[in-house]
Formats: C-alpha cells, structure tokens, sequence
C-alpha cells in the first residue's frame, strides 16, 4: 500500500505518542454531534439528543476508547495497515453494516480533535502524514466491503 | 442542511472572535491544504512560491478571508452575497469544487489548533454547515 519514509514513520509514532486516552471519544463525540445522521449505528446508546448528553455520555467514551486502541494497531502496523484491518473491515461491513463513508469523518474528526491538543506541534507537514496515515486505515477499513 | 437562527449565531459570534487573526488564519489555512492535498497545487503552478507560509500564500489565504467574510456578513444570503465571486469560480477560475471541501476541511483544523478551547463540537457543526452552504454557493453558477 503507502511508502513510508523514516520522517513520516516518526512523526506517527510521535504523534501517536502525545495522545491521551481520552481522544477516542471526543473524536466520537464529534461524529455524533456534527454528523448527526452517523447517530443510526448507536441506537443503544442511550441519550444523544443533545451536544451534551453525547459529550457526557459514557458509552460514547467507551466506545472511543476502543476505536482508539483499534487504530494503535495501525500506528505499530504501518506497513502493514491493510492486513492490520481485514478482520474489522469484515465486522463493519457484514455484520455493522457501517456506511463505509463514516471512516472518513471519524478520521476528519480525529484530525481535528488532535489539532486542538497539539497546538504548533501540529504544523502543515505532520498533518500530512497523519492523514496519510489515516487514509490508509480508512482505505483498509473498506477493503473487504462486499 | 440549511442554517438554523442558533447556527448563524454561532458562526457569527465565533466570526467576531477570530476576525482579527483572518490574515493568519488564511495563510495557515492555504498552506495546510497545500501540503495535505498537493493536487490543489494544480491551481497555482504560475506562483514563484508554492510553501507554507510563503508571499504568494499569505497574500491568496488574505484574499479567501476576504471571501468568508463576505458570506458571514451575508449570512442570510450566501447564495445572493457570493454571487459575483460564484460567477468568477465557475468562469474565470474553474477550480473543481470537490476542492472547496479541502480548503474547508483545512480552515476547521486550523481553527481547532488556534481556538483549541473555543472550538467547541457545537462551533464546529455550526461552522461546517455554513461552510457546506459557501461551498453549494460558489459553485452555483458552474453549469
């Protein structure tokens, strides 16, 4: 799939290392929020009628923690992102039935959620590796679509 | 996905907020989609200086500042508001509009990165809404 230069490889990992647990759900929470309609796939989720009952809500949050340790794998997997996620882009796919189109605005919304915390750090190249970083997962994440 | 009275609100109180950084805001904006999306060079191959941050760039994010100002203060009315400029994108300048949603994807980065603490997910749809409706209008006229 992606070349990766030394630099690049570093600054994933550079990234990814300045990141608290707590990204996942604000990310998430940003899907919920500005793309109301991705709201379908959380039915059981409880409230997420408002900004912040899906901001205070915690299966929210802990639905983020576990998107997040899912793409750890492909920050210790770079070179092998596709394979990394064979196994959930079947799950999203056949059993989810996610809207492939929702794995772009979950990584807009993590780019921009990391944006907020990273301040200069967060300058014109890294944001292009890590969203090149991130258009490999989503791109293995709708690889085994059927 | 048109703009409710809360929506214009916020984007206009925001808008207020950041108006006096636009001259940053756009520089910084150009050069992210520059070097995140290097397609959209295409556009401006005829510039000496193509990096971040660099003459032409900063002198091109003030000039699309300009642009969403015009919309904020036309708020009502984008599609009437950002006529002349549609006009202009669709004969004159011919950029593809799947390139809007870059430039704008950029510009709501560099928002989050500056107002970290302002930039709140109410903000943030409020803003990629009006932003969605400055896309459909300059694009208005293209056919």
């Amino acid at each position: 799939m992606a070349d990766w230069t030394d630099a690049q490889r570093k600054t994933v990992a550079s990234v990814w290392g300045q990141l608290d647990a707590e990204i996942g759900a604000h990310a998430l929470a940003r899907v919920l929020i500005v793309y109301p309609w991705t709201q379908r796939y959380f039915g059981s989720f409880g409230d997420l009628s408002t900004a912040a009952a899906i901001l205070g809500n915690g299966k929210v949050a802990a639905h983020g923690k576990v998107v997040l340790q899912a793409l750890e794998k492909g920050v210790k997997n770079v070179d092998a992102i596709k394979s990394t996620y064979t196994d959930l882009s079947r799950l999203h796919c056949l059993t989810l039935k996610v809207d492939p189109d929702n794995f772009r605005l979950l990584a807009d919304c993590l780019t921009i959620v990391i944006a907020t915390k990273l301040g200069a750090a967060f300058n014109p190249q890294v944001q292009a590796t890590w969203q090149k970083f991130l258009s490999a997962c989503v791109i293995a994440l709708g690889s085994q679509y059927v | 996905m048109s703009l409710t009275k809360k929506d214009k609100k916020v984007v206009t109180a925001f808008w207020a907020k950041i108006a006096g950084d636009a001259d940053e805001i756009g520089s910084d904006t150009l050069s992210r989609m520059l070097t995140v999306y290097p397609q959209t060079k295409t556009y401006f191959a005829h510039w000496p200086d193509l990096s971040p941050g660099s003459a032409p760039v900063r002198e091109h994010g003030k000039r699309v500042m300009g642009g969403v100002a015009l919309a904020v203060a036309n708020i009502d009315d984008i599609f009437g508001g950002l006529l002349a400029l549609s006009e202009r994108h669709a004969s004159e300048l011919r950029v593809d509009p799947a390139n809007f949603k870059l430039l704008f994807h950029n510009f709501l980065v560099v928002l989050a990165n500056k107002y970290p603490n302002d930039f709140t997910p109410d903000v943030h749809v409020a803003v990629d809404k009006f932003l969605a409706q400055v896309a459909l209008a300059l694009s208005e006229k293209y056919r």
